[in-house]
């Protein structure tokens, strides 16, 4: 038999009885659009948690005070209440760890913020100029804190659009408003553009001060910092810097076991990473379920084959009669069972695709649907078709010619 | 030419044995005309079964133009069926989807005859078993009885067999139809010089042929001559 026969063949087969065919490849076409539904939701997951990680800063390290806790220790103090970190570390980094890109000491804290009857509590932070490098904040509308207000101790800050909103609502031009932090005047300067929120934390409500303000008037206290946020020059060096710091903040703390450090320097790409295994484990998960419903779609194929097999048995009988071997029937019937999961799977998949577009459209749901899976669906309902058409396509090829003639 | 030696054939279930043959030996020319006759039960039906290589004897030889077909497996039997043998059936069993000439065309795709040659050869065969041309086109259910059975006849004419086997095939004709279908037999063993076998239980259809082979409890008990009144009065016997 020709591939053309073959083909002509499976389409008489398949269109002698439409309403038969068509219901049971709704249930690949349901198993396939459900797979690749939810692994995209899971992937547009994975993509909208690993961006807002991205947005807090390139390439971005760390250094936070407080113990970590190792075995034995009961107690660690909460992160941000010692004092351990000193602006005399900010500077030894800078100079003595190498592929850092940026460095930005700051700190931060939570204050009741006022502007012309109304108030906010926003945590305020003590920023440099290269906060914004090492943050990838984007002012918006006016600038960000210059070195020279620090220097000078301009009462200046910069805002989020959420605080702008808070304070000035949304028509006002929050630039060259009056706010006040601790009772102390500050102008603003600039409005950040919208980042988004990252958990609980919005990064869009927020204020931004010159450090040296911070350290004088919020927190007045020269001595500490609340953490050290550092950009290295690229994501392979990540490793060697986080290592070069604690080695170096370690020696300057004086603390030789590691285990009893008393600062913490945390890297970007460990929470990547650790937020990516979650939302793959989700993915995993929701392809899981939807794949079960493809196997019950296969199921369904075994099923409505093994029904025509036995209708066509006289057929089968017949043209084992004029001179058909066991492949010609067996490859008849495999083709039928894989045309039909591949039809369906197509089918699926465009389905699929439309449901996924639609769910991001409307903004129920960030969606991302990936090549890989595509392939993915098309290949796995090509293999149902095999897998289910196979003992049917072998029962059809077994039968005895004289009993298949004689079956009524 | 049909060359059949000692033929057994026994059935054996749990520890029951059933011999449907016991021996059978005859030869068959190219170009003659046979009936196998027989009441139910006597074996004509496991004898076509072997003669259309759909099985192989428990002992004895087969041998068909040479071949000895008598010890293949089952796809070189399929080999043998679609090269060698065209049949006929009681039931027509015609594909009720396909037309005509895709059903008289089927056998060429098993022998993987080129599309081009198929047609032609199709055609000719429907022109040879006294189909029109304009039924080609129709599905079967669009044709009547007799009509039906010819276009099973093209079908097994269309790949040249060395023996056409045609089982009860006025089984489910009215006797007008059944005659004009052996009138078409007669016709392609005249015309085309086919060898022909035909098996029935019907003395008035096995008359048809110029041989008829009668056989009961599995041996043959008669072999001659249509008009041979021994046969004759066995299958009345019968009757």
């Amino acid at each position: 038999m020709t591939t053309k026969d073959i083909f002509h063949e499976t389409l008489s087969a398949l269109t002698a009885n439409k309403v038969r065919t068509s219901l049971t490849m709704l249930g690949i076409i349901i198993g396939i659009s459900s797979v690749i539904v939810m692994v995209s939701i899971g992937q547009g997951a994975q993509g909208s948690i690993q961006s807002s990680i991205q947005a807090l800063g390139s390439n971005l390290l760390i250094v936070s005070p407080g113990a970590q806790r190792g075995p034995g220790y009961q107690v660690s103090a909460g992160r941000g209440s010692s004092h351990t970190l000193t602006p005399a570390d900010a500077t030894a980094i800078e100079s003595e760890v190498t592929n850092i890109a940026a460095i930005s000491p700051e700190i931060s804290g939570r204050y009741q913020v006022t502007a012309k009857g109304t108030n906010s509590n926003t945590s305020v932070t003590g920023a440099t100029a290269a906060y914004a490098t090492v943050h990838n904040v984007q002012v918006n509308d006016g600038s960000f804190i210059s070195d020279a207000d620090v220097k000078s101790l301009n009462k200046v800050a910069v805002i989020g659009p959420t605080t702008a909103t808070d304070l000035f609502g949304a028509d006002t031009e929050a630039v060259g408003q009056i706010i006040r932090i601790k009772g102390i005047q500050f102008t603003v300067i600039g409005v950040t553009v919208s980042k988004g929120t990252t958990g609980f934390n919005n990064q869009d409500d927020a204020i931004y001060v010159p450090f040296s303000d911070a350290q004088l008037f919020l927190q007045g206290d020269t001595s500490y910092l609340s953490n050290i946020s550092i950009s290295a020059v690229s994501s392979d060096v990540m490793t060697q810097v986080q290592a070069d710091i604690t080695a170096l903040l370690l020696a300057r703390h004086k603390i030789s076991d590691p285990t009893a450090a008393d600062f913490n320097v945390l890297n970007q790409a460990s929470i990547v990473s650790a937020a990516s295994s979650v939302t793959g484990t989700f993915t995993i998960l929701l392809g899981a379920v939807a794949g079960i419903s493809l196997v019950v779609g296969g199921i369904g194929i075994m099923n409505m084959m093994l029904t025509t097999v036995t209708e066509r048995t006289r057929e089968i009988g017949l043209r084992k009669a004029i001179g058909a071997k066991r492949r010609d029937i067996s490859t008849q019937f495999l083709v039928e069972a894989v045309a039909l999961t591949v039809i369906g799977g197509t089918i699926g998949v465009i389905l699929g695709w439309l449901i996924a577009y639609g769910v991001t459209y409307f903004g129920i749901l960030q969606a991302s649907i990936s090549t890989s899976s595509v392939l993915l669906a098309f290949g796995v309902s090509a293999a149902i078709g095999i897998v289910f058409g196979y003992y049917p396509a072998r029962r059809a090829a077994g039968l005895n010619p004289i009993e298949a003639l004689r079956y009524e | 030419m049909i060359e059949i030696k000692n033929i057994t054939k026994t059935y054996v279930n749990g520890d029951n044995e059933t011999h449907a043959l016991r021996g059978a030996t005859f030869t068959i020319n190219d170009g003659e005309f046979v009936a196998i006759m027989g009441p139910s039960g006597s074996g004509k039906s496991t004898l076509m079964h072997i003669l259309g290589a759909l099985d192989t004897p428990t002992s004895g030889t087969y041998k068909l133009d040479g071949h000895d077909v008598s010890k293949l497996s089952d796809d070189e039997l399929a080999t043998i069926r679609r090269d060698r043998i065209g049949f006929v059936f009681q039931a027509f069993n015609l594909l009720p989807r396909a037309t005509v000439m895709r059903n008289v065309t089927l056998p060429l795709i098993y022998a993987e005859v080129p599309e081009i040659e198929r047609e032609k050869r199709a055609k000719k065969a429907l022109e040879s078993a006294g189909l029109t041309e304009d039924r080609f086109g129709h599905k079967s259910n669009q044709l009547s009885g007799g009509q039906i059975q010819r276009v099973a006849i093209a079908r097994a004419l269309v790949n040249n067999p060395s023996l056409i086997l045609a089982d009860e095939p006025t089984g489910n004709l009215d006797s007008q139809t059944g005659d004009i279908v052996l009138g078409t037999f007669q016709r392609l063993n005249h015309e085309l010089k086919s060898t022909i076998i035909l098996i029935t239980h019907e003395r008035e259809v096995a008359e048809h042929a110029d041989r008829i082979i009668y056989i009961k409890d599995g041996l043959i008990v008669e072999d001659g001559s249509g008009h041979n009144k021994r046969i004759i009065a066995h299958a009345k016997k019968k009757i």
